[in-house]
């Protein structure tokens, strides 16, 4: 491991959004939220969603939770993905955000959909990491209705 | 001051061969220890050479395996100064020795209204045990606090002892502040109390001379794994009359003595604890890490540590925003020291120290009380052994101030 991997790891827009996080707090009138734990770092993590009324929509999106540089911009830019995509869509990209994460390549497909989210790709070369990249993910899944079924 | 040498790095394959990455800075061993040839080779011999069950065959082999494996038994003894081998059971590791105790001892002892103490520093396997018992038995689970520097609150112990006080369960030496507990005085009281001392070893028998009956321990639990033996082998000490006291809690063969249709007679203490095919590996490993501890002197060894703990204590103090847990003086520490860095989440900057091919822990060293009462959520952390010296903490040193660097450009 060196530096160029770390640099590949920790790149700019990754260092931004963990300092500067998209969405970060709480919806007065979510309707869905779940709270996730890193088991390793003890990380928390909460993220809530508001469906529009028909249900099929992310009207909105909140995360709240401090973790490390990995999971706090990994939840910035995965509520960046979402925000106003159907349930269904929103699941496609936790799936192939986890493909992304735990396979080998980037394909084009990752790369339109999960937009800033793909460049999370560098934790591959660390494997320690991985959990807590996909946190949040987890959590916006399990948010969601139609939860485990869809799984 | 002289560079504080490792004490024998080259006995440890890790670092040798071509294969290896001699420069590798090794900083988790509170985790789990490097294994020195001397236990790969006690291994191998049992594999290649005396393989055998024991407590089983007539023939000579197994009649081997029998004495190599009893004969570990007599090095642990002598290694925690035990009364005697029938003291000493082989279990898994600290984690089942501590269950035991609680679901054995705890489970035939402990009823409702009753207290068990024990304290906010404890790793989970020394926490999660006694408060299912309490939860399980109506007992009350009680905690001793600890002051700003990481020191028990010994006044807060004593006004909690009283009659209804069952057991005293505390670790002798913290995994997260390193702190090093009075743990003769804390028998003592117990005692007084009528209460009995469960100790966990998990981080002093590696790293210091223990002697359980001078300590007053009832109980004492340790693991191979982390005082240079193999996995899946550890310790449960116990005196006589607990032990006699103490229904074995797996049954199977090894353990009994006359099994009938409708009931079983139990084989002594301490086989019948040792329910099935015992490690026996594990076991002769163990026994060689011990001897290979006491050839070179385990206050030789707690010596090194705390001139390395003294001289990485100053170190880390010097870098800015760097917050140290536990007691600031190194008489009163094992070689255990967790941190954090003003703005770096722990786990990035173990992320970054790991690039530079210096492994410490990040997270929250299973004591998640101890990180609440902490008011941290994890921590970095840095532990010694024989094998580190004063170059590896000019490493992590290094390092740490690399990733400060890395993340405040
Ligand atoms: C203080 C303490 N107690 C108990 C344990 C548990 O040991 P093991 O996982 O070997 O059972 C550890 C190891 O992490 C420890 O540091």
């Amino acid at each position: 491991m060196n530096e160029d991997q770390l640099r590949l790891l920790y790149r700019q827009v990754i260092l931004d959004h963990s300092q500067h996080p998209h969405h970060h707090g709480t919806l007065a009138d979510g309707s869905h939220e779940k709270e996730m734990e890193n088991p390793t770092c003890g990380d928390v993590i909460t993220v809530q969603v508001k469906l529009s009324p028909d249900g099929q929509q992310i009207a909105d999106i909140a995360f709240n939770g401090s973790g490390c540089t990995i999971s706090q911009a990994s939840a910035s830019m995965m509520t960046d993905v979402v925000q106003g995509k159907t349930v269904q869509e929103a699941r496609d990209a936790v799936y192939l955000f986890s493909q992304m994460i735990t396979g080998k390549e980037t394909t084009k497909e990752m790369d339109d959909v999960l937009g800033d989210a793909s460049l999370l790709a560098g934790v591959r070369a660390f494997p320690a990491r991985i959990k807590c990249a996909t946190l949040a993910w987890k959590a916006l899944d399990q948010a969601l209705p139609g939860f485990p079924e869809k799984e | 001051m002289a560079k504080l040498s490792p004490i024998n790095k080259t006995d440890f394959p890790m670092w040798q061969g071509a294969d290896a990455v001699p420069d590798a800075v090794y900083l988790d061993s509170a985790a789990t220890a490097q294994k020195p040839q001397a236990v790969i080779d006690a291994l191998v011999h049992y594999y290649t050479r005396q393989n055998a069950n024991v407590h089983r065959g007539v023939y000579t082999l197994a009649e081997q395996a029998t004495e190599a494996y009893e004969n570990a038994r007599q090095t642990v003894a002598d290694f925690i100064h035990a009364e005697d081998t029938a003291n000493i059971i082989f279990t898994r590791g600290t984690t089942e020795s501590l269950n035991w105790i609680a679901q054995s001892w705890g489970g035939t002892h402990i009823q409702a209204g009753d207290e068990i103490i024990i304290t906010i520093m404890e790793h989970h396997s020394n926490l999660v045990p006694w408060q299912q018992l309490a939860l399980r038995t109506g007992a009350k689970l009680r905690y001793v606090d600890i002051d700003d520097q990481g020191l028990l609150d010994m006044p807060a112990y004593r006004a909690m002892l009283s009659a209804r006080t069952k057991i005293v369960a505390v670790t002798q030496v913290s995994n997260v502040l390193g702190t090093i507990n009075p743990i003769q005085e804390i028998g003592q009281l117990a005692h007084a109390a009528g209460a009995i001392l469960v100790v966990d070893g998990a981080q002093s028998a590696p790293h210091m001379p223990v002697d359980v009956q001078a300590l007053g321990a009832d109980f004492f639990a340790f693991s191979g794994h982390k005082m240079l033996g193999p996995t899946g082998i550890g310790v449960l000490y116990g005196k006589m009359a607990l032990l006699e006291a103490m229904p074995p809690i797996e049954f199977g063969g090894e353990m009994i003595s006359k099994v009938e249709k409708f009931q079983t007679t139990w084989a002594d203490i301490p086989w019948r604890f040792e329910g099935g095919t015992p490690n026996i590996a594990g076991a002769i490993g163990l026994a060689a890490a011990i001897r290979y501890l006491q050839a070179i002197g385990l206050d030789k060894i707690r010596d090194h540590e705390r001139a390395l703990t003294t001289y990485a204590l100053d170190q880390l103090k010097a870098i800015p925003g760097l917050t140290i847990y536990g007691p600031q003086d190194a008489a009163r520490r094992g070689g255990v020291i967790a941190f954090t860095l003003n703005g770096v989440h722990p786990h990035d900057l173990a992320t970054v120290l790991d690039t530079q091919q210096v492994a410490v822990r990040a997270g929250h060293h299973c004591a998640q009380p101890l990180m609440q009462r902490l008011g941290v959520v994890a921590t970095a952390r840095a532990s010694f052994y024989l094998y580190n010296g004063q170059a590896d903490v000019d490493r992590l040193v290094a390092a740490v101030n690399e990733a400060k660097e890395f993340f405040q450009q």
